[in-house]
């Protein structure tokens, strides 16, 4: 088991209102598997992202990641083993430092984690471009000039660039048109398939969930409602929740009306 | 049907661009019709929204003739409600959901503060929003997406226009929000008899929506026709590749060597 997530809860208090974005969440994570995490908007997909992330503390709970307590990890041993656990989100342009180059966006992670020397990472940033399906001249491009599907592959390239095991991705392609979509999802089950990374896939859209998920967790209102194998949910649901967000999804009406 | 509006020969280059960001020969919208404009990013969808509803920055230039052959060209706010992409752009932070919603009937039906706030009252009643009363003095960032984009419907319909622009306004919300306030969209217009002009880059939800569609690449009007007849039949080879990169529920997975 790559990752075991017990019993985690979190709360916000905003003003004199009490919000319980997870409540007693628990699943597990096997190594090369795709756990698809859906639900509407403030289900808590994003709050269990960033526990896991260790951006925000929880209030309890426990999380097991490569058979460490993940939770309290801290300093430089937090720091070493985040290489292992990285992140796509939606919004690439925001996750980025707009004055960016593409080469520096993916040299930062090899100089913090990788040790090698600026002549060895610059062959690396061109391995990294080129395994993501970019031309290695892009390195000098400013992160603003490229389109927003080249700038997910960036955002991808970073992310595996310290070889983690685990990739955690927020709505990572709920912002692009459907054609780059689809490629970047390909691209997302080859690295899947060559590397055997573990993703935790985050969306709204279960369409999307079902082409890449093993797996799929539904979450409401704070708490994981239904998990099963991704045609189980999708065949038969079994939580209002997850009835609601198939119904959502759009059909494609062909026939006159 | 009967013709309300004819585009002819429309060009429009933004202020600074070299090249137009829309160009094409002809598009014809029908009284009472419901037309979706449809295109992936920079296919210009937004633009020719905004040269319907006479809303391009001054800045920007046009060449062509947008003809209104039944009427005269509909004033944007009266005649033409207009709902954008982002509620929490639109809808002013400072004033109360009430005066914005009620400054439209107060302008154009001309009725006093306390009639239009009454009729804001009811307006918000139609989008379904919950409690109201309670929402005309609540402000714009008490409410969720969803519930925003509501209350900037109702804004668009407060003067009761015959023509309703929505300019991809579920794209920031969830698919469970995006398919109730489109249920709503189509009920709203079906009943006040509105023509519709629908902006999305989901060709599938404009399939449940339109009878008209108009699909925009780079700026150039790829296909037009009835929406059933797009759909089945469709001409130009970027339809058909839109639709096949729909991804629907019953899509085959990625993962192979998986029963997943």
């Amino acid at each position: 088991m790559l990752l075991s997530v017990e019993n985690l809860t979190k709360r916000y208090l905003s003003g004199s209102r009490q919000t319980t974005a997870l409540d007693d969440v628990s699943f597990t994570l096997g190594k090369g598997e795709t756990l698809g995490l859906a639900g509407v908007s403030g289900s808590g997909k994003s709050t269990l992202a960033r526990v896991l992330l260790r951006l925000v503390p929880a209030d309890t709970g426990k999380v097991h990641f490569e058979g460490e307590d993940w939770l309290t990890l801290s300093g430089a041993s937090l720091r070493r083993r985040r290489a292992r656990m990285q992140m796509v989100f939606q919004d690439v342009l925001a996750a980025f430092n707009p004055r960016a180059t593409v080469g520096s966006v993916l040299d930062d992670p090899l100089r913090i984690h990788s040790g090698k020397r600026a002549r060895d990472r610059k062959q690396d940033v061109a391995t990294l471009l080129d395994r993501v399906g970019l031309p290695t001249g892009f390195a000098d491009r400013s992160i603003r000039e490229i389109s927003g599907g080249q700038r997910q592959r960036v955002a991808i390239a970073r992310a595996i660039a310290t070889r983690p095991s685990l990739i955690v991705l927020d709505e990572a392609v709920s912002a692009l048109d459907v054609s780059i979509r689809e490629t970047i999802l390909e691209l997302l089950v080859e690295l899947q398939q060559e590397r055997g990374i573990s993703y935790l896939f985050i969306s709204h859209d279960l369409a999307v969930l079902r082409a890449v998920s093993h797996r799929i967790a539904v979450m409401d209102a704070g708490r994981i409602v239904e998990t099963g194998a991704a045609s189980q949910i999708i065949d038969r649901p079994q939580s209002p929740a997850a009835r609601a967000l198939i119904a959502a999804v759009p059909r494609l009406v062909t026939d006159a009306r | 049907m009967t013709l309300l509006c004819s585009i002819r020969s429309l060009r429009v280059t933004y202020h600074g661009q070299a090249n137009p960001a829309l160009d094409f020969a002809a598009l014809d919208i029908q009284a009472g019709g419901r037309l979706a404009i449809i295109g992936e990013s920079g296919s210009g969808k937004t633009t020719l929204a905004r040269a319907i509803a006479s809303l391009l920055p001054e800045n920007s230039k046009h060449t062509g003739e947008i003809l209104w052959p039944a009427r005269s060209t509909p004033l944007p706010g009266r005649d033409l409600g207009f709902v954008f992409q982002d509620p929490s752009a639109s809808l002013n932070p400072v004033l109360t959901v009430g005066e914005q919603v009620a400054e439209g009937a107060r302008r154009h039906l001309r009725l006093s503060w306390h009639d239009a706030l009454r009729h804001a009252r009811d307006l918000l009643e139609r989008v379904q929003l919950p409690d109201p009363e309670k929402a005309l003095k609540a402000y714009p960032h008490q409410f969720s997406g969803g519930q925003r984009q509501r209350i900037a419907i109702a804004a668009a319909l407060a003067a009761q226009p015959s023509i309703l622009v929505a300019d991809e306004i579920t794209s920031a919300l969830d698919m469970v929000v995006q398919a109730q306030l489109v249920a709503l969209l189509n009920e709203l217009v079906r009943d006040a008899g509105m023509t519709l002009i629908f902006v999305t880059h989901d060709i599938a939800l404009a399939s449940g929506l339109a009878d008209r569609l108009a699909i925009l690449k780079q700026g150039k009007l790829v296909e037009t026709g009835a929406a059933a007849k797009v759909l089945a039949e469709p001409e130009s080879s970027y339809t058909r590749t839109l639709i096949a990169s729909h991804r629907s529920l019953s899509s085959p997975s990625l993962l192979r060597d998986t029963s997943a």
